[in-house]
């Protein structure tokens, strides 16, 4: 059994260490300054790059967190002071329903929402759909997070006197920083890459963009239409973001798991 | 990253006596001061933002497509033939598209992730079972736009040359499902990426309802005697049975909503072919391809309706697969 189980073990780990091998051997050698500061070039020329589209991601991903976490981290406090409740439980079972909606039904519906309201595609509503990504997953490690916060703590706060709400966020919270934060990284992490909800609201551009009115390019975006373009300059370029925003996103997820390191964790 | 599998407890205020949780919350609001009142509102008003902004998402994307419900009815569903320019809407090459590139994936991704689960809780020794575990974790973050252009450039010529094009040419003629031409991009791509995606996820599942399995279970089956083999196969295993197969059937959840990679590799053609050697498309891949450009009312409305459809089938989906690891978790004790 062990052999049988090793062979799917190995299985497993192939895949990872061809895409890796891929990324490295056709992404380096696009990849340079030009590549990460620079506006797309025009078909059929060399050189440029996705400096517009890491921007873009940048920008996207921080507005997804201005408006998701302040809810998530409020809707985890909820679950984990509600516990066992009915309503915590058709909250917490929602929430993980919602964790498993395609992406890109979350398009369609801010299409439906923002961006015909709207008028146009916009940075605004590729915030809105990455944020509404984002709910789910920090709801729910946030929750798991408080409660690994000891009673004790908790009781010692209001042993002392303190209301319900300064227990809550000046001894709970603080104690279970580390692990939400962790959480949020994580999270952050994850909507960096996705593409589908960004397709028809963000949308993507060619050029540097501010204003949180206009469409606006993102890395995962510009990454897949280079990839299924019919341009062998792209293809490359494609490799090159690709790696870039594995980068990115490892970067983050992996100082959250490394870096930050809550007293409380189980393990 | 999956983060770590936490026990479920009554809330944090039930430590003390008296009724928990909640409830102790609105106890205390007949005499509580007025800051922890407006606190405790803040708080129900988070909770309630989510299902409410689900109940949301799910009437205007219901709404959206209402135009097309009511002209083509139960007909959207059973026709095959997709031609906007034509006015023709049937969803049916989709959704056999979606069903059958995700079974497959299930189907290649299942054993693979089962036996993963049990190597990494069971078997391996601790310096194997940490790189392997963390390898898994990195798969499970890659971006789905990488694993497409990944599929592509690699995955797709290597899938037609090693493997369509010698299967065509030896069983094409008596099996339908191996019939050539070989194209590549594929059903087959799209369930073999899939697959790739979804193993380190029901993996990860696996692995947390294995580990859920209680000591004492594990003991008595080797105390009478079985080998570690016996007790992994006749004691841990069906003890843990209801939780792999929800973490397979939330496997199913994310293939079946899976959109860019899939779309990628798939070929993106709406056929019904028996053939998984042949393009196919998915509900996802033609709400990414054709919703920027549908043009007219009815056309967005058809392409609102299949978002609907894949909404209410991932519901589904999702919802029987929490049940069945809430369960199991709920046996052994845990919540």
């Amino acid at each position: 059994m062990l052999a049988l189980t090793g062979v799917a073990a190995l299985l497993t780990v192939v895949p990872l260490l061809l895409i890796f091998f891929y990324l490295l051997r056709a992404g380096v050698s696009a990849l340079n300054l030009e590549f990460l500061m620079e506006l797309p070039a025009p078909v059929g020329e060399t050189g440029g790059g996705m400096g517009n589209g890491i921007l873009g991601t940048v920008m996207l991903v921080t507005l997804a967190a201005l408006l998701g976490l302040p809810v998530a981290i409020g809707a985890g406090v909820f679950l984990a002071e509600a516990g066992k409740s009915r309503l915590a439980f058709i909250v917490r079972f929602v929430a993980d329903v919602m964790n498993g909606i395609p992406s890109i039904v979350i398009g369609i519906f801010v299409w439906a929402w923002v961006v015909v309201e709207m008028g146009h595609f916009s940075l605004l509503a590729g915030g809105v759909a990455l944020a509404i990504m984002l709910l789910p997953m920090v709801t729910r490690t946030t929750e798991e997070m408080i409660r690994l916060v000891p009673g004790e703590l908790r009781e010692g706060g209001l042993a002392l006197g303190f209301t319900r709400w300064r227990t809550t966020l000046g001894i709970v919270l603080p104690a279970a920083r580390s692990g939400i934060m962790t959480g949020v990284l994580v999270s952050l992490a994850r909507i960096a890459g996705e593409t589908a909800p960004l397709l028809f609201t963000a949308f993507g551009n060619p050029y540097w963009e501010w204003r949180p009115g206009q469409p606006v390019s993102a890395l995962p975006l510009q990454i897949f239409q280079y990839a299924i373009s019919p341009f062998e300059e792209w293809h490359r370029q494609a490799w090159a973001g690709s790696l870039v925003l594995i980068g990115l996103v490892l970067a983050v997820s992996l100082s959250a798991r490394f870096l930050i390191r809550s007293p409380y964790r189980s393990r | 990253m999956a983060m770590q599998p936490v026990p479920e407890q009554a809330g944090v205020l039930a430590a003390a006596p008296g009724p928990s949780g909640w409830a102790r919350l609105r106890v205390r609001r007949s005499g509580g001061n007025v800051a922890d009142r407006i606190y405790a509102a803040c708080l129900l008003a988070f909770g309630l933002a989510i299902p409410a902004l689900f109940a949301f998402i799910l009437f205007r994307v219901g709404m959206s497509a209402l135009p097309a419900m009511r002209e083509f009815g139960l007909g959207f569903i059973t026709s095959s033939r997709w031609n906007p320019v034509e006015g023709e809407f049937g969803a049916l090459p989709f959704i056999f598209g979606t069903v059958v590139s995700s079974l497959l994936a299930i189907v290649l991704a299942v054993p693979l992730a089962i036996g993963l689960a049990v190597f990494l809780t069971e078997l391996a020794p601790r310096w194997l079972a940490a790189p392997i575990g963390f390898a898994t974790e990195l798969l499970a973050a890659i971006p789905s736009v990488i694993y497409g252009l990944w599929g592509i450039f690699v995955l797709v010529p290597w899938l037609r040359e090693a493997i369509q094009q010698p299967l065509a040419d030896r069983l094409g003629d008596t099996l339908a499902f191996f019939r050539g031409p070989a194209y590549g991009s594929s059903i087959m791509a799209g369930g073999v990426i899939l697959a790739i995606m979804i193993v380190p996820f029901i993996s990860a599942v696996s692995r947390e309802v294995l580990a859920a399995v209680p000591r004492d279970q594990r003991e008595a089956a080797l105390a009478l005697g079985a080998t570690r083999w016996e007790m992994t196969w006749q004691v841990a295993l069906p003890y843990a049975l209801p939780g792999i197969i929800g973490a397979t059937i939330l496997g199913l959840g994310r293939a079946l909503g899976e959109t860019m990679a899939i779309t990628m590799v798939i070929g993106n053609r709406p056929e019904i072919t028996a053939s998984l050697f042949a393009p196919g498309y998915t509900m996802a891949s033609v709400l990414a391809n054709e919703f920027a450009e549908a043009s007219g009312d009815l056309y967005l409305a058809a392409l609102m309706e299949i978002g609907l459809l894949l909404f209410g089938i991932t519901i589904i989906v999702n919802s029987i697969a929490r049940f069945l690891v809430w369960r199991v978790s709920l046996r052994s004790g845990k919540a």
